[in-house]
């Protein structure tokens, strides 16, 4: 009836044709179901380890070492976690559940440190004009295109005159001084995109330096420092080489020594426990990644507040 | 209650950049001074100079009878509003207008009191729940605004708060905080105020008197029809009014019984009362000022019963813009373009003016300003009618 109306009311449009609406949107429901295809194959290809690594843990030593098919065989195998449970236990006299704490007695404390430190750090660089800022600001710049390795030895030798080797002061101290630089650099470049009005708003409601910072600074610092949470979260747990020179009794080993230890004890290696315990140790990273994803994401891309 | 008094204010920038060049000012207890200016004239910074978010390089600024140089923002008595609003993004409006009190370690139930009864007046006790991000535009700035009100300051600080509203809430925002500004004075409540705007009809508005800056130096103070009427020079002249003033270039000539100006090849008899002042001035470079609402066809002139004093001249029509109730009209004279307001009911002519066309138009010459072609000073305003 409409389209009745429209045509005798403007003669000269256009109405189309059933069978031109028809054509084009087949046309478009093709070329959406190729780009689908395209990038489903692409993406399936890059996530098919990690599915051949879950169903690793679910097969024997032959069948890992003679199959590239993710799934196992025998499908009732899916049932078994015997290797999850085996590979918790180890053939140490520790589980997995000690080097988990270790690892989180490692991870939470740094990640705060890290936090306060980044974040005085920032606020002083982006805020606040000293004589040799400018100068500072390079040093640190400097240090991040710094290989970390070249500080290995003298590190060592610093922690081992301070008494800390085979403890975990090595591993979190130096953060607690913002040596982190890149995220202390994250943090200084997105305050540096925060307008100051609300800062000035704060002062002229009667915020000294430290008040504004709590009050004000941090709560806009949010995305950003869950970002730097995250990060260091997520590398803290993954780090295998700070640990491995600094942490010499078993008893105190993280998870990523751990790990790497079930893989020597003995000669003969059951691959799955350790893959089953790999894909564990994946875990907290994951849910701390998906936790924090909304933020995450906000604090990578914005770089300050709408006006 | 406090008046706020600037003497020989100076700014001076690290790089040696001196932006504000020793300004002289007193903004009486309950007044609403607006600073206006062009961008870059430093109006900003000597209201943040005020506010204590600026150090102040030289002289003397006092709120009330205390010096407050050296004082901190928060002891200085003031509250000042954003253009951005500047709300605190994690906070509840609630929160925001409550915060500076808290600072001040007021008990709670007055910091309940005072944010309610701000709320109030403002129209926004439905909004105390919402964070910042959930207002409009105009919302956050009223409670920009609320949170200024609760702190009671002595003095009011606005710095260009209503550009980043759309056209016609900055125009009901106007008259509101106008409002405000009485409501709070007829209560007897501090109420002295700085407004900084770059907009000259805000200032024109809004301002009981009204502080015109340029490059870091005060042009004149005064009240909105003073400033209109009787610009001291050719900037003040030009900044205030809308559309602007038309100053040319022009020539002191001698008439028969009198004085007149050519403008190109056009010459306009002055009044006798700009004789006194001119009379040295003849075949000098002026510039020659005259408001568009004081140009006019000799109907609308006539109308206004301004024909006695009104010269006509023979006009070469450019354009024309309809307002509804004006018609803008350009066209040259002498060589140089003008524009002139003319009320719609007497545009008769204009109207059927084509591009290029000659029309006569009237000049009100006793409303006309004459200024020194160097420094810009108005060499008429003994002979202006005072407001």
């Amino acid at each position: 009836m409409s389209s009745d109306t429209v045509a005798t009311a403007l003669p000269k449009t256009r109405i189309p044709s059933n069978a031109e609406v028809l054509r084009t949107q087949r046309r478009e429901r093709i070329s959406l179901a190729l780009r689908y295809l395209i990038l489903g194959s692409v993406g399936l290809l890059m996530l098919y380890p990690l599915f051949w690594l879950l169903g690793a843990s679910f097969k024997s030593n032959q069948e890992i070492f003679t199959t590239i098919w993710f799934l196992p065989r025998d499908l009732t195998q899916l049932l078994d976690f015997s290797a999850y449970y085996n590979g918790w236990m180890t053939r140490t006299e520790f589980t997995f559940a000690t080097y988990f704490l270790n690892s989180f007695l490692i991870v939470i404390p740094r990640v705060i440190v890290t936090l306060i430190s980044c974040t005085l750090v920032a606020y002083s660089f982006a805020r606040f004009e000293y004589p040799g800022k400018k100068f500072l600001f390079s040093i640190m710049i400097g240090t991040m295109l710094l290989p970390p390795i070249v500080l290995r030895v003298p590190q060592y030798l610093m922690f081992k005159e301070l008494g800390m080797i085979d403890t975990y002061w090595p591993l979190i101290l130096p953060s607690a001084f913002a040596v982190d630089t890149f995220f202390t650099f994250l943090v200084v470049q997105f305050l540096r995109g925060t307008p100051r009005d609300m800062e000035e708003a704060a002062i002229i409601d009667g915020c000294n330096a430290l008040q504004l910072l709590w009050h004000i600074v941090v709560p806009l610092l949010k995305p950003a420092l869950i970002s730097v949470a995250l990060f260091q979260f997520i590398w803290t747990m993954n780090d295998f080489i700070g640990p491995l020179i600094y942490i010499s009794t078993v008893e105190k080993y993280p998870v990523s020594l751990a790990l790497k230890m079930s893989m020597d004890v003995s000669g003969e290696v059951e691959w799955a426990n350790i893959i089953a315990i790999s894909i564990v140790a994946l875990l907290p990273s994951l849910t701390v990644f998906f936790l924090a994803q909304r933020y995450f994401i906000e604090g990578a891309t914005s770089s300050g507040i709408k006006g | 209650m406090a008046s706020v008094n600037l003497e020989k204010i100076v700014k001076t920038y690290p790089n040696g950049f001196e932006a504000v060049h020793g300004v002289d000012l007193e903004v009486r207890d309950g007044e609403f001074m607006v600073f206006v200016g062009p961008s870059g004239c430093s109006k900003s910074t000597i209201l943040r100079m005020i506010a204590g978010l600026e150090s102040i390089s030289g002289g003397e600024l006092k709120i009330g009878n205390t010096v407050v140089n050296n004082l901190r923002a928060k002891e200085r008595g003031i509250a000042m509003v954003f253009q951005n609003y500047a709300l605190y993004p994690h906070m509840k409006v609630y929160d925001n207008m409550a915060f500076g009190l808290k600072l001040a370690g007021l008990p709670k139930q007055e910091i309940h009191e005072r944010v309610t009864q701000a709320a109030k007046m403002l129209e926004m006790e439905q909004l105390l729940d919402r964070l910042p991000r959930q207002l409009s535009g105009g919302q956050a700035q009223r409670v920009a605004v609320g949170r200024c009100i609760v702190k009671r300051p002595e003095v009011f600080l606005f710095d260009e708060p209503l550009s980043n509203l759309d056209a016609k809430l900055r125009a009901s925002m106007r008259v509101r905080l106008t409002e405000l500004h009485r409501e709070l004075r007829d209560r007897g409540q501090p109420s002295t105020a700085i407004y900084v705007t770059h907009d000259q009809v805000e200032a024109m508005t809004m301002g009981e008197r009204i502080c015109v800056l340029k490059d870091g130096t005060i042009q004149q103070v005064d009240t909105p029809t003073t400033l209109y009427d009787r610009p001291v020079n050719a900037f003040v002249a030009g900044f205030i009014g809308s559309p602007e003033m038309n100053i040319r270039p022009a020539t002191v000539v001698a008439r028969d019984g009198g004085l007149g100006v050519e403008i190109g090849d056009t010459m306009l008899p002055l009044p006798a009362a700009y004789s006194d002042a001119l009379g040295n001035r003849i075949g000098q470079k002026v510039q020659f000022g005259i408001r568009p609402e004081n140009i006019g066809t000799p109907r609308s002139i006539f109308a206004a019963g301004s024909q006695e004093r009104a010269s006509v001249a023979n006009c070469t029509f450019r354009l024309r813009e309809h307002m509804g109730n004006e018609v803008y009209t350009y066209f040259d004279l002498g060589g140089h373009e003008f524009a002139a307001r003319v009320p719609t009911d007497f545009a008769g002519e204009i109207d059927k003016a084509e591009r290029g066309q000659t029309i006569p138009l009237g000049f009100v010459m006793d409303k006309a300003h004459i200024f020194d072609a160097d420094t810009g000073l108005n060499l008429t305003l003994s002979a202006l009618q005072p407001a």
